[in-house]
């Protein structure tokens, strides 16, 4: 039992490669097509509603008594126009914006929250673990579209307090899901083997806790960003969420039901995006999932 | 016990050792007096069967029970110094530094989103104040020790991409990263198949010659143990029954237990159509534990002496010790002890 049975004999650096999890991870996603058809989809539409302003074709809040509702592919409106006569296309183009926006926000708010609770309540165990849980199943215990209605009721209309409520509902969920995944690390084999070889609690959060949970709660907080856009849709359509004129799926969705029977293909067309860009998230959280799992 | 000290101090010495486990409406007494003593360079086989509290006098040495539910009481010494009274800094320096330890279960002890060289290289700096480089350079020299074919390409390999006996092995290299001069094995071979086990255990010998380790070996296969342990020391209901050096206690087994625990190996002259002798019953329940010998409703030489009191621990060799009130009433040692059952044919 000498140092000397470990001092390097040969003199040689060897070289150190880098391949980290994430970029496994990566490696594998980039081979499933469906998750990547998914993930080109919502790149387009973040381009589409990042660009929007530069791209569309007409001003989205110009209306025309003339052009009310006129049908999809008409000249000069090629997806259509709505009840007041504004060009269907620019409006879904600009609308992106606020309906990503709306689901995305409340998720990476959700995330980093609710993420953060679950993680301390898995990892202290005991009482604070019951302490935290308990008053996370309060909230978990309302219907999600209920406590948004109710929140976003309580606290007025407007993009603001929407996206205060829909993170309140989101939190919940995803801090459960990070406690029982935090808790199902805490007592593995690895946890106990890091503490046998002299590794303090911070690092063995920091490095074996925060590194086998993030993956799994990014999965599902991925899977969440549809449910919050539709979430924020039916804000919307209630008149708590976006107010009009401002372009949002779920506000033009609205708006439109009552040219349900005028023009059913235009009225369709906000659902249509919203339907699109969610499977495309629940697509890219699944092949996600799939690309985490190392273990056999 | 004087003469049972060695010539130097014991690495580990366990005086009337217990672990108790604390759960509202229960107390379950997991260990109950163990005395034990490992010298350095000395390899010492726990032997058992599940819920005898071998594993759990393993992970104690390292104090790895929840802090919050454990009690223990008795001594608990590691290379000199009181792990009992450790505080959190001392016991983190202990932990990996002065002893290591494997597991069963390389797959589950190792952490799946780190590769083999991040995981060492890690346990490695947690302990001395070195670069990453020269970290990387002892990760390799130690994948090269214990064996690792393209040692290299393993350290950066995952390790679900690798095979059972790659993977204990590396389990071994990690466990070796700090240098200890006391290695903690939890059945390390009992997840891998008889070849593989085999070569681990060639390894964990070579190893513990080669560097003077000291080895306390946790095991329920009495032929694993045989091939690396110097001592053996049987576990029933919490408590150490028989101790001796491995050659004699297999060969002049003395308490009842081990000797059925013995004539119930399949190895050896098994015939066909002859019924394995098994013990009959199950152990204790550890929460309400008999106040006599413990084994003693599943022993065929039980008797009312034995239901008294903890039977005290008899010198029976130089460094051989039995637990039994019957000690000496018990049929002469050497010929198989036979019980009254008829063998189906």
């Amino acid at each position: 039992m000498t140092a000397a049975t470990f001092t390097d004999t040969r003199g040689r650096t060897p070289v150190v490669r880098s391949r980290g999890h994430g970029a496994n991870v990566l490696r594998r996603l980039l081979r499933n097509p469906v998750a990547m058809i998914a993930a080109t989809i919502i790149l387009l539409l973040v381009l589409m509603a990042i660009f929007a302003p530069w791209l569309m074709p007409a001003d989205p809040y110009a209306t025309s008594m003339l052009k009310r509702l006129k049908p999809i592919g008409t000249e000069g409106l090629p997806l259509g126009s709505d009840e007041l006569g504004r060009d269907l296309l620019s409006r879904l183009m600009l609308g992106g914006r606020l309906s990503l926006f709306m689901g995305i926000a409340p998720v990476v708010m959700a995330f980093i929250i609710g993420g953060g609770i679950g993680i301390l309540a898995g990892y202290a165990g005991g009482w604070l673990n019951t302490a935290i849980m308990r008053c996370i199943d309060v909230l978990y215990a309302f219907p999600s579209v209920l406590l948004a209605i109710a929140l976003s009721g309580a606290l007025g209309a407007g993009i603001t307090n929407a996206l205060v409520s829909l993170t309140v509902v989101f939190i919940p969920q995803i801090a459960r899901i990070a406690e029982s995944v935090t808790t199902q690390v805490r007592r593995s084999d690895y946890v106990d083997a890091a503490r046998a070889s002299g590794a303090s609690s911070l690092l063995i959060i920091r490095k074996h806790v925060l590194g086998n949970v993030i993956g799994p709660i990014f999965v599902y907080a991925t899977s969440l960003i549809s449910v919050s856009m539709i979430l924020a849709s039916g804000l919307s359509f209630l008149g708590l969420g976006v107010k009009p004129p401002q372009p949002e799926w779920g506000l033009m969705l609205n708006t439109l039901r009552t040219a349900i029977y005028t023009q059913p293909w235009v009225a369709a067309l906000p659902g249509l995006m919203i339907f699109i860009t969610s499977v495309s998230f629940n697509m890219l959280a699944d092949g996600l999932r799939s690309a985490m799992e190392v273990k056999q | 016990m004087p003469d049972m000290q060695t010539a130097h101090s014991p690495m580990i010495r366990l005086h009337d050792l217990q672990v108790e486990f604390r759960v509202p409406g229960k107390r379950v007494q997991a260990v109950n007096g163990v005395n034990l003593e490992v010298g350095p360079g000395e390899v010492v086989a726990l032997i058992g069967e599940s819920g005898s509290g071998k594993s759990v006098t393993l992970r104690a040495l390292m104090r790895l029970h929840p802090e919050r539910t454990t009690h223990y009481a008795g001594t608990l010494e590691v290379a000199g110094r009181d792990v009992l009274k450790m505080g959190k800094r001392e016991l983190a320096q202990l932990r990996g530094s002065s002893v290591a330890m494997i597991f069963q279960e390389p797959l589950l002890a190792l952490d799946p989103v780190y590769t083999l060289g991040q995981q060492i290289t890690e346990a490695i700096r947690q302990h001395a104040p070195v670069s990453r480089a020269e970290a990387r350079a002892r990760a390799l020299r130690l994948f090269e020790k214990v064996r690792i074919p393209s040692p290299e390409r393993r350290l950066d390999a995952y390790p679900h991409e690798m095979s059972g006996g790659m993977r204990q092995r590396a389990m071994i290299a990690l466990a070796l990263a700090c240098e200890p001069q006391v290695l903690l094995a939890d059945e390390p071979t009992t997840a891998l198949d008889a070849t593989v086990q085999i070569q681990i255990l060639l390894l964990l010998r070579e190893l513990q010659r080669e560097l003077g380790l000291s080895i306390v070996f946790v095991t329920h296969d009495i032929g694993a143990a045989a091939e690396i342990a110097d001592r053996m020391a049987v576990m029933y209901a919490g408590r150490i029954i028989e101790q001796g050096p491995a050659a004699e206690l297999l060969t002049r087994p003395r308490h009842p237990y081990t000797r059925a625990l013995l004539k119930s190996r399949s190895e050896g002259a098994m015939q066909k159509g002859r019924r394995l002798d098994t013990i009959q019953g199950a152990p204790p329940d550890l929460s309400r534990l008999p106040a006599g010998c413990a084994f003693a409703e599943r022993c065929a030489f039980a008797a009312e002496t034995c239901l008294g009191g903890q039977p005290e621990e008899t010198r029976v060799g130089p460094e051989h010790s039995v637990r039994c009130w019957r000690l000496d009433e018990l049929p002469a040692q050497g010929g198989p002890v036979q019980r009254a059952e008829p063998v189906n044919g």
